[in-house]
């Protein structure tokens, strides 16, 4: 056990633990300022903002040695018998001293700043700041390059490195650099090679102050008006913990979720910037009847109990399950086919893979396949149908026996089917199909019903390593949209609303795999790996 | 609380003595008032052929105005604390990247819904470049509720009315161009 005393409280530590002062202090909710540490970054001990009172207990003697002068906590490891001090006067002065300085060279733009309101300077001036400023500088207008993906303010920059270390160490791709020394110290990129790197916009989210603007972003709205969803990245199977901040249900943007066991700190540009297609205008926004040639609008109220009786009608039923579905949907969806059809086929729909995986030297990889659910509906539909099938095996006994009813759950956000396989499907007597976007699908779809987007449900997803996470509802659907939960919910004649968490409770009594989510998933998610093991 | 609380302690009136029994005080005193005001000058104005005139224009709180700055450029930077300080939440604003070098961020659209304000004057109060300013003007008509949503031409055209009357009650210090810190850039 190693044990500790910060600000006199008393903590106690595993011996294979290592921490710093300031996850240390963490740990009994003292929060030391710090700017240019992070933990996903090698330590450099520069913005002296975490400078703290440490000393040693002497185990002989029991008394507790204090060093002459304060010590940055970030690098300072928290051993057996650190006594730390972080709320005595002379290290308040020091924090006020390091605030002052910075505010020296800093243009205080902060009403056109994009970073006001989430700004670690703003914040810490007001807790550990002077009130007065002594030096005599008016604010005036940031400098600003255009350094690649992002923008850089230049004179708001308080030379953290954070950035720099960052392309260094995560993304390697070493493109910003400190040009100058002392106070003409700056952010730069050389000539000719610009800051152009999938993992760029990870420099945004770790600048503390305003420096690095997202271009993206850029003047669209103040922060303090987001609210923030805690929701999964369905750009790929990795899964990333992200952030949804939306205003009026307009996603404004994503941000990474601290996720140790998927995505650590960091999510691509791919998903950052991959939520446009939540308000593309494009998407099917309205349920659509067609008979022969005539389409109209049905009803929503009306559209189950009609949906429910011109698939009883039909004979044999098959569903091919997209991997953008959430394990509950499809789980819902299994089970609404099997209602209907006893022997209906269960197919899993197109697995997109683009490319190849993007594995980076910090360890971050962006997955060549671009769905977020395969594994989880791979799972459902084994434990539904007791074999695993493809669209194409569908197809191949779509050409030999005529089947009366198919159900396509789609939600893909890129153009996923052709029009000889459209055609191919279209023979079924009622096809219903749920897609994002228009496809020769859905033109020739009995129902095309509007699917919801990866920000309008919630549920769970399966990442390519078995990492179960739950992903909270960021904005409503428009008008004219319901979620394949809510639609299957009603299809099935449940009672009440429908709630992904109770479905998935029902998932992991039914289906072994998913067992260990019966206890509940935590923010980070659960492991289903261990399951299986066991 | 019930009458029979021992909380509350019960109060007698007083019994009206020959003077207040008869009236004759109390109809003196209140009729003194109203001869005093029947000869005294009148208040009252015959709105709208005369128009009242506010002692302090600058501390009334009317109509708004979008302040210009020594261009004639719209001075607001688009900060949205006025917007966040309205507790009407009348106010609705569009940044966007300025069209001006020496201006990094400006009000695309700038409206407010002069029916939906409550003329708190806390948009004045927020506003950290004095960009936008209450007026004096209080008399404010429209035919149509679109019409009462001033868009930041309007609000600027009220600025240019009012400018020589009120003038701007801090003559606000245009922002100081980028330094020059010797260094290389």
């Amino acid at each position: 056990m190693i044990h500790i005393t910060i600000d006199n409280r008393p903590l106690e530590l595993r011996d294979d633990e290592r921490l710093n002062c300031i996850e240390a202090a963490r740990r009994v909710g003292i929060e030391i300022p710090h700017y240019c540490w992070h933990p996903g970054l090698s330590v450099v001990a520069s913005c002296r903002m975490c400078l703290i009172e440490y000393g040693m207990t002497n185990q002989a003697t029991g008394q507790v040695e204090m060093m002459p002068k304060l010590v940055p906590a970030c690098q300072t490891p928290a051993v057996d018998g650190s006594v730390v001090v972080t709320n005595s006067v002379k290290v308040a002065r020091a924090r006020a001293m390091v605030e002052e300085g910075l505010l020296l060279d800093h243009p205080i733009d902060c009403p056109i700043c994009d970073k006001a309101g989430e700004c670690l300077l703003q914040d810490y001036h007001f807790q550990y700041g002077q009130d007065e400023r002594r030096a005599d500088v008016r604010p005036f207008t940031s400098r600003r390059r255009d350094i690649g993906d992002v923008t850089l303010f230049v004179d708001r920059c308080i030379l953290c490195s954070r950035c720099v270390r960052f392309v260094r160490e995560v993304s390697g791709t070493s493109e910003l650099y400190v040009s100058g020394r002392g106070a003409h110290e700056e952010i730069d990129v050389v000539e000719g090679f610009p800051l152009a790197n999938n993992l760029s916009g990870n420099v945004v989210d770790l600048c503390p102050v305003g420096a690095l603007g997202d271009k993206d972003f850029l003047y669209k709205q103040r922060v303090w008006y987001l609210k923030r969803h805690a929701a999964v990245c369905t750009g790929c199977s990795a899964g990333c913990s992200i952030w949804i901040e939306e205003n009026h249900d307009r996603i404004y943007r994503l941000k990474p979720r601290e996720n140790l066991a998927v995505n650590r700190w960091w999510i691509c540009n791919e998903g950052r910037y991959g939520y446009p297609h939540v308000h593309n205008p494009e998407r099917l926004l309205l349920p659509r009847r067609r008979e022969g040639d005539t389409v109209t609008t049905p009803d929503w109220t009306k559209l189950p109990r009609e949906l429910g009786e011109r698939l009883r009608g039909a004979g044999r039923m098959a569903a091919v399950l997209s991997p953008f579905l959430t394990v509950e949907e499809a789980f819902l969806l299994c089970q609404y086919a099997r209602s209907i059809d006893p022997e209906a086929v269960l197919v899993l729909g197109p697995v997109p893979v683009v490319g190849e995986d993007e594995v980076f030297p910090g360890g971050f990889t962006i997955r060549a396949e671009k769905c977020p659910n395969r594994r989880g509906v791979e799972e459902v539909l084994l434990a539904s149908s007791g074999g695993l099938r493809t669209l194409e095996s569908l197809l191949d006994e779509l050409d030999r026996l005529p089947f009366g009813a198919i159900w396509v759950a789609g939600g893909y956000r890129q153009p996923w089917i052709d029009e000889p396989t459209a055609q191919r499907l279209a023979r079924a007597d009622v096809l219903v199909v749920q897609d994002l976007f228009p496809s020769p699908l859905s033109e020739l779809a009995t129902y095309a019903l509007p699917s919801a987007a990866f920000a309008e449900r919630e549920g769970s997803y399966v990442n390519y390593a078995d990492q179960l996470q739950t992903a909270a509802r960021g904005v409503r659907p428009p008008a004219g949209v319901r979620t394949e939960g809510s639609l299957l919910w009603e299809l099935l004649s449940r009672e009440r609303m429908y709630r992904a968490s109770s479905v998935l409770e029902d998932v992991a009594r039914a289906i072994g795999y998913f067992a260990p989510a019966a206890k509940g998933v935590g923010p980070t998610g659960i492991d289903l790996r261990a399951n299986l093991l066991a | 609380m019930k009458p029979n609380d021992p909380d509350i302690r019960w109060v007698k009136e007083p019994p009206m003595g020959p003077t207040g029994k008869t009236y004759l005080s109390l109809f003196l005193g209140g009729f003194t008032t109203t001869l005093k005001h029947l000869v005294s000058k009148k208040k009252t104005i015959p709105f709208p052929d005369r128009h009242y005139e506010c002692p302090d224009p600058l501390i009334y709180r009317g109509v708004h105005r979008l302040n210009r700055d020594d261009q004639g450029r719209v001075k607001c930077v688009a900060c949205f604390l006025c917007s966040t300080a309205c507790p009407a939440y009348c106010i609705d604003i569009v940044a966007a990247e300025s069209p001006w070098p020496d201006r990094e961020k400006y009000p695309e659209s700038f409206t407010i819904d002069e029916l939906r304000c409550i003329y708190c004057g806390m948009c004045e109060e927020a506003c950290p470049v004095d960009a936008i300013e209450l007026t004096s003007l209080f008399d404010l008509s429209g035919k149509s509720r679109e019409e009462m949503i001033f868009d930041k031409e309007k609000l600027l055209a009220v600025y240019d009315m009012t400018k020589d009357a009120e003038p701007r009650r801090t003559a606000g210090r245009p922002p100081t161009p980028p330094r020059d810190t010797g260094g290389p850039s």
